[in-house]
């Protein structure tokens, strides 16, 4: 019986290709969008949360601004706060540009990221090749340097370039290693640039300083502790200048995204609603005009025997069926926008059962809802007035 | 020897504003089992009304009417279905066949709201079709057939579900001379198996292959009334005398 309904709608919707097709659009766009954006929005959020732990899961990030007189951090500095209860480890960041010369290649306004072994301690950043920065090369002051994958294409071809000397704002670095490429467009890549010690980076590029600050603590330790001994130790530093520097925890930050994402979906799901609106109105128009032209038809079902209940199913089946495949349709789409997004954008894109599910949801409630009208006119003609209308 | 169909007093009237339109009036008819009456009158005195009201497709304004031991009066809509669907073949004038399905989907239609598994449904419309004379266009869609062909498919799915009576109205209208009589035929054979049949027609000489004739005329059936009625009841009773 069912089958048989779902055949003869099918059947229905073929034969009005064109009709069919245009009566769906309004669906393929509803359904398009809650998967693009659910899509983005979990690939996003997965993202950003991912970015934001780090190895450990927690950290604080202090933007240092200095005062007047000092303007920058030092190692003692550092140490300072590391020695904090269950603070693991503390990264301090320098960028400033300069050129890059090997042999007869050069690049010019390269980021010089200065930073400290901790970088790759904390598992933040991984190394392609070679090795990063050890303890030691801070200690040191060594003149080291880590290429950024896309640059250590520019300057050494395919060769390894490990070993080798280049000139950073002319000085020599010995190259040890080149970084882990990131995906797309990620915010903060490392590819076009070089990772050298920030307290190498200080001495020789002018006017660099330390500018921000990630500081690591330990699985489990209360954030707002840690967070006001950080304040404590830069307050000490600082000379009790509170406007040095500014300290923001992750969770600040993942509010502040969540909050952004969370207008832009609601912004998104109202397009997404207003579409399923006019998609619904759309197929509740196409199955009045195929009512009424089938009149006829639906007088001689009740005639061999239809029941007003039979004829109704079989409707509101044809209904579902539109929207089912408008929602398919929808679904190949919003995946193939959402795919484009996250290659654009640098999102890893994963597609999940739950946005997909969502929209067969949307889909079969639409054609429900927006058929029960036209389903319940075909199911109440009156077989003679039905058989006549030829 | 109960009737197989009851019509007592049977009116019908429309209204056209504040205006009553009669089209049937008092109409009382018995029909046994395994008879072939003819419904003979003009155009526009109340055959098709008459029809669907024995084809519980519309109710009457006033009167009974008893179908195979069912008093039609009292069904609800639901209920009505199951009547057309278990104890009605309709054959029409101008066919009536979705023009999306093949002969056998067409045949195969009422058993489809009978409920029957899909391939009881395709043996029994084959058997059917075979016995049209169709067994050779089981795939055929109704514009691939000629009107002879296509009323041929229709018979057989007004036999498939095994039905109580077969109502054809005006069943030779829209085919020649010729093929309206091998449809005639094929009725005639159709009533000596067995089947019952209530045939509406304005043609005298298609109302010949019928076993009984009756008359109406401005909705009043002229040859019945009571006493056609009572030789009716004696007809029936000597058919089925054993
Ligand atoms: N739905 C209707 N509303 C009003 N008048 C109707 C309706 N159906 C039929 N009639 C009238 O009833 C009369 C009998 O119609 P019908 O039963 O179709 O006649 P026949 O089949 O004998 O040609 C006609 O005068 C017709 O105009
Ligand atoms: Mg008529």
């Amino acid at each position: 019986m069912l089958g048989e309904i779902i055949g003869m709608s099918v059947a229905n919707i073929v034969h009005n290709k064109t009709r069919s097709l245009l009566t769906i659009l309004g669906i393929v766009i509803g359904v398009a969008s809650i998967i693009a954006l659910m899509l983005i929005g979990e690939g996003a959020a997965g993202n950003i949360s991912s970015q934001l732990s780090g190895l450990g899961g927690n950290k604080l990030t202090v933007q240092i601004s200095g005062t007047p007189i000092k303007r920058t951090l030092f190692e003692p500095d550092l140490r300072a706060i590391a020695e904090k209860p269950d603070v693991v480890a503390v990264s301090p960041a320098t960028s400033s540009r300069a050129a890059v010369v090997y042999g007869s290649s050069r690049r010019n306004n390269v980021l010089i990221a200065g930073r400290s072994y901790s970088l790759f301690d904390s598992g933040q950043q991984t190394v392609a090749s070679g090795r990063g920065l050890m303890p030691l090369d801070v200690e040191g002051r060594s003149r080291v340097a880590v290429l950024g994958s896309s640059l250590a294409t520019a300057l050494f071809g395919n060769r390894s370039p490990e070993g080798d000397e280049i000139i950073i704002a002319g000085q020599r670095f010995v190259v040890i290693g080149v970084l882990q490429e990131a995906s797309g467009f990620a915010i903060g890549s490392l590819n076009n640039s070089v990772v050298v010690p920030y307290n190498v980076s200080e001495r020789v590029v002018p006017n660099t300083r330390v500018s921000s600050l990630d500081v690591f603590f330990a699985e489990g330790a209360d954030v707002t502790t840690v967070q006001a001994d950080t304040e404590a130790a830069l307050l000490q530093i600082f000379d009790g200048r509170d406007s040095a520097f500014a300290i923001t925890n992750q969770q600040e930050i993942l509010d502040i995204v969540q909050s952004i994402t969370g207008t832009l979906t609601a912004m998104l799901a109202g397009i997404a609603a207003i579409s399923l609106l006019v998609g619904g109105i759309g197929i509740m128009n196409m199955m009045l005009v195929s009512v009424t032209e089938r009149t006829n038809e639906i007088g001689l079902r009740k005639a061999l025997g239809a029941e007003p209940m039979q004829i109704m199913i079989q409707f509101l089946i044809e209904s579902v069926i539109l929207c089912l495949l408008g929602g398919f349709v929808g679904i190949l789409l919003g995946g193939a926008l959402a795919y484009l997004g996250a290659v654009l954008i640098g999102f890893p894109f994963v597609i999940t059962a739950g946005p997909v599910l969502l929209a067969v949801g949307f889909s079969v409630t639409v054609g429900l809802v927006f058929g029960l009208a036209p389903a319940r006119k075909a199911s109440r003609l009156n077989p003679i007035d039905a058989l006549r209308y030829v | 020897m109960a009737a197989l169909l009851l019509l007592q007093d049977i009116c019908k009237s429309y209204y056209l504003g504040e205006e009553e339109q009669p089209v049937l009036r008092n109409i009382n008819l018995t029909v046994a089992a395994g008879e072939f009456l003819a419904v003979l009158g003009p155009s526009g005195s109340g055959k098709t009304t008459l029809m669907n009201i024995i084809g519980c497709l519309d109710v009457p304004t006033c009167g009974h009417y008893v179908l195979d031991g069912i008093s039609v009066d009292t069904l609800n809509e639901k209920e009505m279905a199951k009547v057309r669907n278990r104890k009605i073949g309709f054959v029409f004038q101008n066919f009536q066949l979705l023009p999306r399905l093949t002969a056998l989907g067409n045949v195969e239609l009422p058993l489809v709201y009978s409920g029957l598994k899909t391939v009881e449904r395709r043996a029994r419309a084959t058997a059917v079709l075979e016995q049209v004379g169709l067994g050779e266009k089981l795939r055929s869609y109704p514009n691939q057939l000629s009107g002879g062909q296509q009323q041929r498919v229709a018979i057989a799915r007004a036999m498939v579900t095994n039905p109580a009576i077969i109502l054809a109205d005006e069943p030779t209208g829209a085919l020649d001379q010729t093929t309206g009589q091998q449809i005639m035929e094929l009725f005639g054979e159709l009533n000596q198996a067995g089947s019952t049949i209530i045939m509406i027609t304005h043609n005298r000489e298609v109302a010949k292959v019928a076993g009984r004739t009756v008359r109406i005329l401005d909705g009043e059936l002229i040859e019945g009334g009571e006493a056609r009625a009572r030789r009716n009841y004696r007809y029936v009773r000597r058919q089925y005398r054993p």
